[in-house]
């Protein structure tokens, strides 16, 4: 479904993604880990062309979206939903224009079915009575909330989750990835999450690859990364300070 | 030497990239607005914003400019007995000039740096990705609609500085200085001609363009944090006025 070839990205002198490679197969999760400032949400921006890699490609159904002008990128952006790390709602909109505002601009749908669909929508992710409220009013759990009715409403085929849980109580952390599991499987989408969450994120993905120095370095099912022999991946899911992940130079 | 002839040089092809970068941004705003104009309550919210908000500091602005005008303009026209030319002084500075002038500048200090700052803190929380990953276009909601608005209101917003303006040149030299009324509005009459009107119209309309233009350029391409938009903000209403000055003396130029 998505597969990134050889992609390279440098921001001046600093080099991000390093000649990657990954695929992310139909209708799974693949949660992308690694420690923070590795580049996994520049990878995530590269999927749906947020970003342009220096080099490489990027393959959505086998069309190289790096090739495409805008009006094309936007043929293919119809497929995804994306969930940001602080959910981007417009912050002059309320919650139910947030979550009306694609069906506004991008289907003839009457006031009345509008209305239907978002509050169903925000009723799929526990909210409710909460249409009049503006993003600053919302805690952060739900405005990721807010966030994925969002992009759940026009039934994309791909979702990209952007540190969904990041920030947030375990509790309410583990409600998301509750309703990201419910979610997916009601909807059938593919998902691709980008997550430092662990061991939570191997409890909801099918896939996991983890990207390190700018590379995938091991990818695989969830239970062979679980229990990888790769010092970096070891490290990275054991939590410990000793290792080739040096963080305290 | 060459050390700072190297730096010369990436200043100036810095420069020219910016200006470059600049001109495909209006390009391909006012390409937008042929192509997918987007929905009239986006450029009537603009209207309201640029337009009817600005209205009190443009009569707050305009009245006292008129007065200003009248007194100076009353000494002045004394010295050579001429003070009943005083209608055509104050008309003819406001409408050819001061008028579209300082109302560009008011709605940049008031409307365009807000233009900026909304566009910049949209973009550095990512609002403007999200109506990117939406497949929706950016500039059909962001830009064009403000380029349409600025076009339409600072022309208004600018007749109504001139009317304003000279109604306060009136309450100056008429009813404190002593000036006939028939003469302020005869020789005001006698004196404008179409072609000030128009002057000023044109003027007033491509500050319009300047101003919004400028001042979402700056807004979407605002660097990190806070103090990015800051800088955005700043930059933008001292690139616009600069721009509006610039432009006026051209203009005035050619249109004289």
């Amino acid at each position: 479904m998505i597969k990134l070839v050889n992609v390279s990205k440098s921001f001046g002198s600093q080099s991000v993604l390093s000649n990657l490679c990954l695929e992310v197969p139909r209708g799974q999760i693949t949660a992308v880990i690694g420690p923070s400032g590795e580049g996994k949400s520049v990878l995530l921006k590269h999927m749906i062309g947020l970003e342009t890699p220096d080099s490489g490609q990027v393959l959505v159904d086998g069309v190289d979206i790096t090739r495409l002008g805008r009006s094309d990128l936007n043929q293919v952006r119809e497929k995804f939903g994306m969930l940001f790390q602080n959910a981007a709602l417009f912050d002059s909109l309320t919650v139910f224009e947030n979550v009306a505002f694609p069906l506004e601009e991008k289907t003839p749908l009457s006031r009345e079915q509008i209305r239907t669909r978002v509050h169903e929508a925000l009723r799929h992710v526990g909210l409710g009575g909460i249409d009049h409220k503006y993003p600053d009013e919302l805690s952060g759990g739900m405005k990721k909330r807010v966030g994925l009715a969002r992009a759940l409403l026009l039934g994309p085929q791909i979702i990209l989750f952007d540190e969904p849980t990041t920030g947030l109580d375990p509790i309410i952390c583990r409600a998301i990835h509750q309703l990201i599991v419910d979610t997916h499987r009601t909807f059938g989408f593919t998902a691709v999450i980008v997550s430092h969450e662990i061991p939570e994120i191997f409890d909801i993905s099918q896939r996991v690859a983890m990207l390190f120095r700018g590379e995938i370095i091991e990818e695989g099912a969830t239970e062979e990364i679980r229990n990888s022999r790769n010092p970096v991946v070891r490290q990275f899911i054991d939590g410990s300070l000793d290792g080739p992940i040096q963080f305290l130079k | 030497m060459l050390q700072v002839l190297e730096k010369l040089g990436g200043v100036g092809l810095k420069t020219l990239r910016d200006m470059g970068r600049m001109l495909v941004f209006l390009l391909y705003a006012l390409y937008m607005i042929v192509r997918r104009p987007g929905r009239p309550i986006h450029v009537l919210k603009q209207i309201h914003f640029i337009g009817a908000k600005s209205l009190f500091v443009i009569f707050l602005t305009a009245a006292f400019t008129g007065m200003v005008l009248g007194l100076q303009g009353y000494y002045t026209l004394a010295k050579f007995g001429s003070e009943g030319m005083l209608g055509s002084a104050v008309a003819l500075s406001l409408i050819r000039e001061l008028g579209p002038v300082l109302t560009a500048l008011m709605v940049t200090g008031r409307a365009g740096s807000a233009i900026t700052a909304e566009i910049g803190i949209m973009k550095i929380t990512e609002q403007i990705d999200a109506l990117k990953t939406m497949a929706l276009e950016p500039f059909k909601y962001l830009v064009s609609p403000k380029i349409i608005a600025a076009v339409i209101a600072v022309p208004l917003l600018c007749a109504v500085f001139d009317v304003v303006g000279i109604f306060g040149g009136y309450l100056v030299g008429v009813k404190l200085l002593g000036v006939n009324p028939g003469a302020y509005f005869y020789e005001m009459e006698k004196s404008v001609v179409g072609k000030d009107v128009f002057s000023g119209f044109v003027k007033s309309v491509s500050f319009g363009v300047i101003i919004s233009w400028v001042c979402c350029y700056k807004g979407y391409y605002a660097g990190h944090g806070a103090e990015g938009v800051s800088r955005a903000t700043t930059a933008a209403v001292v690139m616009s006025s600069v721009l509006v000055l610039v432009w006026d003396y051209f203009l005035t130029s050619v249109l004289l």
